[in-house]
């Protein structure tokens, strides 16, 4: 086994554009779930408006890459306000069924052949990189360290992808230390207590739903940076594992996400290019295909997930006192 | 502050004792107030004024209608039919918050604390129009750090005098019921508001504790605010209210002074019953339904 080649690998997820991704889509997720108490099941749903808003207003429309990522976060703004108009005056299972549904929707819309001469369909986006790699300010060549080298466009993509990340950790730790943020939580613990106390209640949740779905949206603008669109990418499975990696650093904090999805990437990482390894002759899975065990993976993470929530449901970077109060 | 007898507003009213009777300066006014569940009218309220300045407390037996007829005041929940005008203003159709920045604020009969903020936290959120509170605003501290601090130290203020100071840094989860109490009316008064609605503030408060809670009541009326508050505690109905308004069946059967309103034959049928004559703060105090709720 090739622990130096192993350990490189799962090294390098540490800065790979996907980790960015779930980090940017889970601190989304925290500002809905963790600090407003929405719960928002459908978050692939904006990180899919995201890369697609990103891919189609540069391939389409001619626009410049960074007037794609504008026209990302409208998009996700607009899909947010659709969400939350008819449901945010309801009870909170309401949010969470319509989320579910409207991001299958719009990745039905993305995948069916009916609009294949603009979504591309099933095989998905590709060829829009042309203006983001052209203000790449890197001269040619191979930079880093180790696991960390890179082409120049590599990092490029790496240090958009950071920035965003800064920016929007920078927004939500100011949003969620502020008085707005003490609004928020106020609607998380009762939002009727929060009403008699003379706030609009409505108007809080709406604000949450709309910056939480805009980070989600820039999200997908930095999984479709590198290359390509694949559809088959924003499925509810993504959501659930942005939940996995929200809950594992800890829901209502605001490092918990990016530690949780970097942990989760990583693991993922290590267990892609461990498991493979042991199913070969002599090692402790011989006998399942390398493909079977690269699959064992998903069973772990689950096993995983459920560990977290039974013995530390308050997430890694949560506060321990929140144990002591079951709802 | 219990020492000392509480002084008592008089010559609220115009004309003769009688439910629906004109006030001098009322704060709060309902007008064919209607709000059915199904087939049942949990209120049918005719007319009522509440009178400013003065402590009025609305009672009736269990399922009177209390509480919904809050709700309606509040806006937490939509007449079918009927006006309300608070301070001369219209206030049906309004949104709760909406109203509650008008200066009407409320408690809950089931309390409400903010489980996972602390102590501080809940008070903090009372104030009102809070520069930091614009989501534009709240990124640039510089803006709202002042106005914060001085949100803090009214909070504190506040706290000391409903003994909560050393709690603070609690998350309000770890308080007793009573202490919950006490914080949801603590946290109502950092609106600064000209009404104080309070759904039984004594449900599940230890005497020793009542004492202090009624002391803070009366201080509110001296601080000029209008209280009113629905209580079972005859006790503290007759201590401290100024005004006694009788709910039975969604009706408003009885109004008057404490003293004259609990002889009427109409309150004695609908509420006291014959108990009247023995200590009426053992029988009609500390109601069953009301404490088993407190609990949950
Ligand atoms: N949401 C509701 N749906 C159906 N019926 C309701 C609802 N809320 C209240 N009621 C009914 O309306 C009536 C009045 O209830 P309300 O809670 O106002 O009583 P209350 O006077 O506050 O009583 P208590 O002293 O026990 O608190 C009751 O018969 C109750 O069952
Ligand atoms: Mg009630």
């Amino acid at each position: 086994m090739d622990w130096i080649q192993i350990l490189s690998n799962t090294a390098e997820s540490i800065l790979s554009p996907v980790t960015f991704a779930f980090v940017l889509a889970s601190l989304g997720l925290a500002l809905h779930f963790g600090f407003a108490g929405l719960l928002n099941f459908g978050i692939a749903g904006f990180m899919a408006i995201g890369a697609y808003g990103y891919a189609l207003s540069i391939l389409r429309f001619g626009f410049p890459w960074w007037a794609g990522i504008l026209v990302s976060i409208a998009a996700a703004i607009v899909f947010a306000i659709l969400l939350g108009a008819p449901t945010l005056r309801l009870r909170g299972d309401y949010l969470a069924i319509v989320t579910i549904a409207a991001a299958e929707i719009a990745r039905l819309l993305f995948l069916t052949n009916t609009f294949d001469d603009f979504t591309g369909s099933a095989s998905g986006l590709f060829g829009y990189h042309n203006s983001f790699r052209e203000a790449n300010p890197l001269p040619d060549g191979f930079y880093g360290l180790g696991p960390f080298s890179y082409s120049s466009t590599d990092w490029w993509v790496r240090i958009v992808g950071l920035s965003l990340l800064i920016v929007v950790i920078w927004l939500l730790w100011a949003l969620t230390r502020s008085p707005w943020g003490r609004v928020l939580k106020g609607i998380r613990e009762d939002e009727d207590a929060v009403k008699a106390l003379g706030k609009n209640v409505y108007a809080y949740k709406m604000q949450a739903l709309i910056i939480g779905g805009v980070f989600g949206a820039l999200g997908g603008v930095v999984y479709a940076l590198p290359s390509a669109i694949n559809p088959t990418v924003y499925v509810t499975s993504l959501t659930f594992f942005i939940w996995t990696a929200l809950l594992l650093g800890g829901a209502a904090t605001v490092f918990g996400p990016v530690l949780g999805s970097i942990i989760f990437w990583v693991l993922q990482a290590f267990l892609t290019n461990v498991l493979p390894a042991l199913t070969q002759d002599g090692a402790i899975l011989e006998g399942l295909t390398s493909q079977q065990g690269s699959t064992l993976r998903f069973i772990l993470v689950g096993i995983g997930l459920m560990l977290i929530v039974i013995y530390r449901p308050q997430g890694i970077r949560g506060d321990k006192r929140e144990l002591t109060f079951v709802k | 502050m219990s020492n000392n007898e509480p002084v008592k507003s008089t010559g609220l009213h115009i004309g003769d004792a009688k439910p629906g009777v004109a006030k001098k300066d009322p704060i709060l006014v309902a007008d064919h107030v209607t709000r059915s569940f199904g087939g049942l009218t949990a209120v049918d309220v005719e007319h009522l004024e509440v009178p400013r300045g003065a402590i009025t407390a609305l009672i009736g037996p269990n399922g009177a209608g209390k509480t919904t007829f809050f709700n309606l005041l509040t806006g937490f929940d939509t007449p079918n039919t009927g006006e309300m005008h608070f301070d001369g203003k219209s206030v049906r159709g309004m949104r709760s918050h909406q109203i509650a920045k008008l200066g009407q604020v409320r408690t809950f009969q089931l309390t409400k604390a903010l489980s996972l903020l602390t102590v501080l936290e809940n008070m903090k959120l009372g104030a009102g129009n809070q520069l930091g509170e614009g989501i534009l605003k709240s990124l640039i501290p510089s803006i709202w750090r002042k106005q914060e601090a001085e949100i803090e130290e009214r909070a504190i203020e506040l706290l000391n005098r409903f003994k909560l100071s050393e709690k603070k840094d609690d998350f309000a989860a770890s308080l007793s019921g009573g202490q919950r109490k006490l914080l949801e009316m603590a946290r109502a008064l950092m609106t600064n508001p000209s009404l104080v609605m309070l759904d039984e503030p004594m449900a599940g408060v230890n005497p020793a504790l009542t004492e202090s809670l009624l002391g803070h009541v009366l201080d509110l009326k001296k601080e000029g605010m209008t209280v009113l508050f629905v209580e079972h505690d005859m006790h503290m109905v007759r201590h401290i209210a100024d005004w006694v308004v009788v709910m039975a069946e969604g009706k408003i059967v009885a109004e008057g002074p404490p003293d004259s309103v609990m002889e009427e034959q109409a309150v004695i049928d609908a509420y006291l019953g014959s108990h009247q004559e023995t200590d009426l703060g053992v029988v009609t105090g500390r109601v069953d339904a009301s404490e088993g709720g407190e609990k949950q």
